[in-house]
């Protein structure tokens, strides 16, 4: 196949498949996140404390750097997407912002002598993070399919229609109820991690006894929201005209009619209960991989049912014709292929990345092993 | 496309980039150079075994990884207030500038970010070599950030490697190569990179310094002094080599910030340089610009038009030509680029207005427009400038781009000397006699930031009002969200960040008090 012979179509979805990868990837490192929530309820004692924010402390630039890169990627493959959405709903992002910003710091200046705030409020920077995080971010992805208040003008210059600037998204109640399902697959996800990598048993008990918990509501949630979305209306594009228009089970059609998706999700969530059995029943410290190699297949088909299939993936809800599609929001032709390239280089990346991993988690984390660190957080 | 501006908004978001970039900026130069002399201290200690070369690499990593965690922290609010305060920017050039951004995450700040778990926490995991490997990598990734950061901004400065699609009303990328090989990507690159290098020099010869002042560590700081000395006088020596060829640079593309950097009205042959002078409004104005006069001038004959053309009887424009133009030297004036610009945006706009109502034949005849030379190189070139009032607007504020400027270069060579000395009497092991040099060193640290951020201040100030040289205007730019809006998450910026600044720096000098770990 040579370089001329990629269509721009191929592209578009080349990169919106792109995009769901890296969505996929940081809703499942989002248990630095969840675990990060646990911060004042989980442990026992001071020691107990240290090991959870050390065990997510060498993790947590991972899950940052993937949410840089998912939006460095965004720009330059949907940059109309960009444009709309952060420049719109503002404080939505704004939100989101600050609450990384508060965690990147938190960890390396927690412990450390003359802090000036002292270790508790870090930690509650690391609550906030938490909490926040995964259900903002939930509750953004949510409106790719119930819509937002935006306009486009000739020159695709966006006007935000109410003035609370992507808050109002808030009201909607299917939109934090997938915040709400975010949040809590992070927590789940946070505490299976936890789980996985310290060794202790009085913490494991406790992790245990909230792994129930919290698997009971990110189902609701979970479910709930897939319920609605098959049962609702989508926002289809018309494949010729461009033309939008709400359509009766539009979403249930594209996940109906395209089996990848089907599998993708369908598998997902066999693989995310399979992980509950083995970290719920079985008191497994696998369940972890199981339900990591599930969140991101899930979260992938939510992308495609939103994305593909002749979908608005950022549709506008008061004013349907500006809504964007991956055909109307991407760049042009040389710079998806360019960049198609440079995604080539994303398995090497991802294949150091664990090796490195691998090489500093060979032994798990126990209270020895924090009197010995040198650097501890 | 925007036509009634919010000139408060336009201020506001201005403020609020300015204020998150220069905070990004007090924590990115020292990674840039810190990183690399943990390498060579690490190196040493790989080579030699001496555990004593450990111990230093371990000191120096400690307030590496203070000062790293505040630098991500103000990075990412950067990358997304390109989105959320330049919107109407990220839609127009997403295509060219999203795409440095996204190389940027994938191979720059994984790279980055993966080894320095493994530099702080694989001490007694992983073997010596594979360490050693990590440290030298985490430095190559922290640069590898800058690179692709520093090719989205000079293309903001030169755009290069695009064509104008009428279709999208955006420019679109033509070859990712000449992006990257922009000119002026080059010189900043290498001079930014090395000004890094220079400010954590700096850092680590000023606390070695003020270590010895105490008479604590004594051999630790001579040790660190030394890397220190040798890697700062390299890299003080090619900070203003690629300066200048920053400088000659920008006289070709920039032609309206060389003038001002030099504050220089009237065009001339042999135009002197002028070491420093002291401005003063001369009560003349350009509109509502003022003009300055130069009192109490240090000036070199010749030196500026030797430095930018090459020979004393080249020819250096001044602001007056490059706003009322000159015909004599082929300078248009800014009038009439305005003029032809609003001609270029009359025949997008009627473009635009056919393939709504779907007049084909009118379709074809204005889309052949943009690709034709004639049209493309004499009136839709200008387009930028449609969106002026007055010529005098494309001024930027002299005095705060020349005093800037000439403080850069001052320090620069103040920063020369520095090494020199400090190698020098490390030789001849009389550092801890010449306690007023311990001191120059401890105070020089303040200077080197002050040096790094006039450096940032001189391009981004000098360039304006474009946001994108002479294709867009910042008012053009900016996002459709109320100026209150920009003003709160201004001040919550400002207040969050002095918090954590204070924080940082706090932390940062306690651990120096307490001194490495015996
Ligand atoms: C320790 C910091 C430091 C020092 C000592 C110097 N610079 Fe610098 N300079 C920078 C740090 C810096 C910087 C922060 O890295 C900038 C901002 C943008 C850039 O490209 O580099 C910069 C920009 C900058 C520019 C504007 C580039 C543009 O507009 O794109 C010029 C012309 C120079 N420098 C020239 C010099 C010269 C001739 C120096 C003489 C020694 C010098 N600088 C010392
Ligand atoms: C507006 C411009 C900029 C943007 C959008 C930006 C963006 C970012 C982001 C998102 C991060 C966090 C990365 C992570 O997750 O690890 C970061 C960190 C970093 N950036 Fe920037 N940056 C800008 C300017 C610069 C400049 C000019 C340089 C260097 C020349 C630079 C060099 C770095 C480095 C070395 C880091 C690593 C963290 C540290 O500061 O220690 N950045 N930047
Ligand atoms: C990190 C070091 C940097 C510093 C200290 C810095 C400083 C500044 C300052 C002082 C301004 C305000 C100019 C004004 O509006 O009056 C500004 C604006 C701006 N800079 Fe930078 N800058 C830095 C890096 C960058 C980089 C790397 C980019 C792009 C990749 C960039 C893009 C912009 C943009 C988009 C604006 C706003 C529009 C404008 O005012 O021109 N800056 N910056």
């Amino acid at each position: 196949m040579t370089a001329m012979m990629i269509s721009h179509a191929f592209l578009q979805d080349y990169w919106w498949l792109i995009i769901s990868l890296l969505a996929g990837l940081l809703v499942f490192l989002m248990f630095v996140q969840g675990g990060q929530s646990f911060i004042f309820s989980l442990p026992r004692n001071e020691m107990q404390r240290t090991m959870i924010v050390n065990s997510l402390g060498r993790k947590w630039e991972f899950t940052f750097t993937t949410l840089v890169t998912f939006g460095g990627a965004f720009f330059a493959s949907f940059p109309l997407f960009y444009a709309t959405s952060f420049g719109g709903a503002y404080w939505v992002w704004m939100a989101i912002l600050f609450s990384f910003i508060i965690q990147a710091v938190a960890y390396e200046f927690r412990s450390k002598p003359s802090n000036i705030f002292g270790t508790r409020v870090f930690d509650a920077f690391l609550f906030i993070n938490g909490c926040l995080g995964p259900l903002l971010i939930g509750t953004a992805v949510a409106t790719f399919f119930t819509g937002s208040d935006f306009s486009l003008d000739l020159f695709n210059s966006v006007t935000w229609g109410s003035g609370w600037h992507g808050l109002e998204a808030l009201l909607n109640p299917v939109n934090p109820i997938l915040g709400l399902a975010v949040l809590f697959l992070a927590r789940v996800l946070g505490l299976m991690f936890l789980y996985n990598t310290i060794d202790d048993e009085e913490l494991g008990r406790a992790i245990s006894k909230a792994l129930i918990r919290n698997a009971i509501p990110f189902l609701v949630f979970f479910l709930s929201f897939i319920a609605l979305l098959l049962a609702g209306k989508g926002f289809m594009a018309d494949a010729s005209t461009g033309e939008i228009a709400l359509v009766k089970y539009h979403y249930l059609n594209n996940l109906l009619g395209n089996t990848l998706t089907l599998v993708l999700l369908l598998g997902g969530v066999v693989l995310v209960l399979v992980s509950l059995y083995l970290g719920i029943i079985r008191r497994s410290r696998k369940a972890i991989w199981y339900a990591g190699a599930g969140t991101v297949p899930v979260v992938m088909a939510l992308f495609f049912l939103a994305g593909y299939g002749d979908t608005a993936f950022y549709p506008s809800s008061t004013d349907i014709q500006s809504s964007l599609t991956i055909a109307n929001a991407s760049s042009s032709h040389f710079t998806l292929k360019t960049m198609m390239y440079v995604s080539f280089a994303i398995p090497f990346v991802v294949a150091y990345i664990w090796y490195a991993w691998r090489s500093i988690t060979r032994t798990r984390i126990s209270a020895e092993e924090m009197k010995g660190e040198e650097h501890l957080y | 496309m925007l036509e009634n501006i919010d000139l408060s908004l336009v201020n506001w978001s201005r403020g609020q980039f300015a204020l998150t970039a220069i905070y990004h900026w007090l924590f990115v130069p020292l990674t840039l150079g810190l990183s690399f002399i943990l390498a060579f201290m690490e190196t040493i200690y790989v080579r030699t075994g001496d555990e004593k070369w450990k111990r230093i690499t371990k000191f120096w990593m400690t307030l590496f990884g203070i000062n790293f965690a505040i630098g991500v922290a103000t990075g990412i609010i950067l990358e997304f207030e390109f989105g959320t305060n330049w919107s109407n920017y990220s839609w127009f050039v997403g295509d060219i500038f999203g795409a440095p951004l996204a190389v940027e995450g994938i191979f720059a700040f994984f790279l980055e970010s993966t080894f320095v778990a493994v530099m702080f926490f694989g001490w007694n995991k992983v073997s010596r070599k594979f360490h050693l490997a990590s440290t030298w990598l985490v430095a190559v990734g922290a640069n590898l950030s800058a690179l692709w950061i520093l090719v989205a901004n000079s293309w903001m400065e030169n755009p290069v490697g695009m064509v104008f699609n009428p279709d999208t009303a955006r420019n679109e990328m033509s070859s990712f190569r000449d992006v990257v090989l922009n000119p002026v990507a080059i010189d900043k690159f290498t001079h930014t990179v090395t000004s890094g290098f220079v400010l954590a020099s700096l850092f680590v010869l000023g606390i070695s310094s003020w270590y010895l002042l105490r008479k604590r560590e004594q051999e630790m700081a001579t040790r660190s002094i030394l890397v220190a000395g040798i890697f700062g006088l390299v890299s003080s020596l090619a900070v203003a080599m690629t300066g200048d060829m920053s400088a000659r640079t920008i006289s070709k593309v920039q032609p309206v910030k060389f003038a001002a950097m030099e504050a220089l009205y009237e065009g001339r042959t042999e135009a002197p340089l002028t070491a420093i002078s002291i401005l003063s409004a001369s009560g003349e104005k350009m509109g509502e610009k003022k003009v300055y006069d130069h009192k109490l001038k240090i000036e070199v004959p010749n030196l500026l038009s030797i430095m930018t053309i090459g020979d004393k009887g080249g020819y250096v424009p001044g602001l007056k030509d490059l706003v009322n133009g000159n015909a004599e030297k082929g300078i248009l004036p800014v009038a009439e680029m305005m003029e032809r610009g609003k001609y270029a945006r009359q025949v997008l706009t009627d473009y635009k207005m056919a393939k709504e109502i779907g007049d084909s034949a009118s379709v074809a005849a204005l889309g052949a427009r943009f690709s034709d030379s004639e049209f493309t190189e004499n009136y839709f070139r200008y387009l930028g400038y449609s969106y002026f009032d007055h010529p005098w607007q494309v001024i930027p504020s002299v005095p705060v781009t020349y005093y800037s400027f000439r403080v850069m270069v001052g320090l620069g060579f103040l920063f020369i000397i520095i090494f020199i000395l400090a190698l020098f009497f490390h030789r001849n092991q009389v550092l801890e006699r010449h306690r007023w040099f311990l001191w120059l060193s401890l105070c020089a640290i303040p200077l080197a930031y002050l040096a790094s951020e006039l450096g940032w201040i001189v391009t981004e100030m000098g360039r304006q009002p474009w946001i994108i040289q002479n294709l867009m205007p910042v008012h053009v730019a900016v996002s459709n969200i109320s100026a209150g809006a920009v003003q709160t998450t201004f001040w919550l910026f400002a207040l969050l960040f002095t918090a954590l600044l204070i924080a940082e720096v706090s932390i940062m000098v306690r651990q120096i008090k307490n001194g490495p770990k015996h």
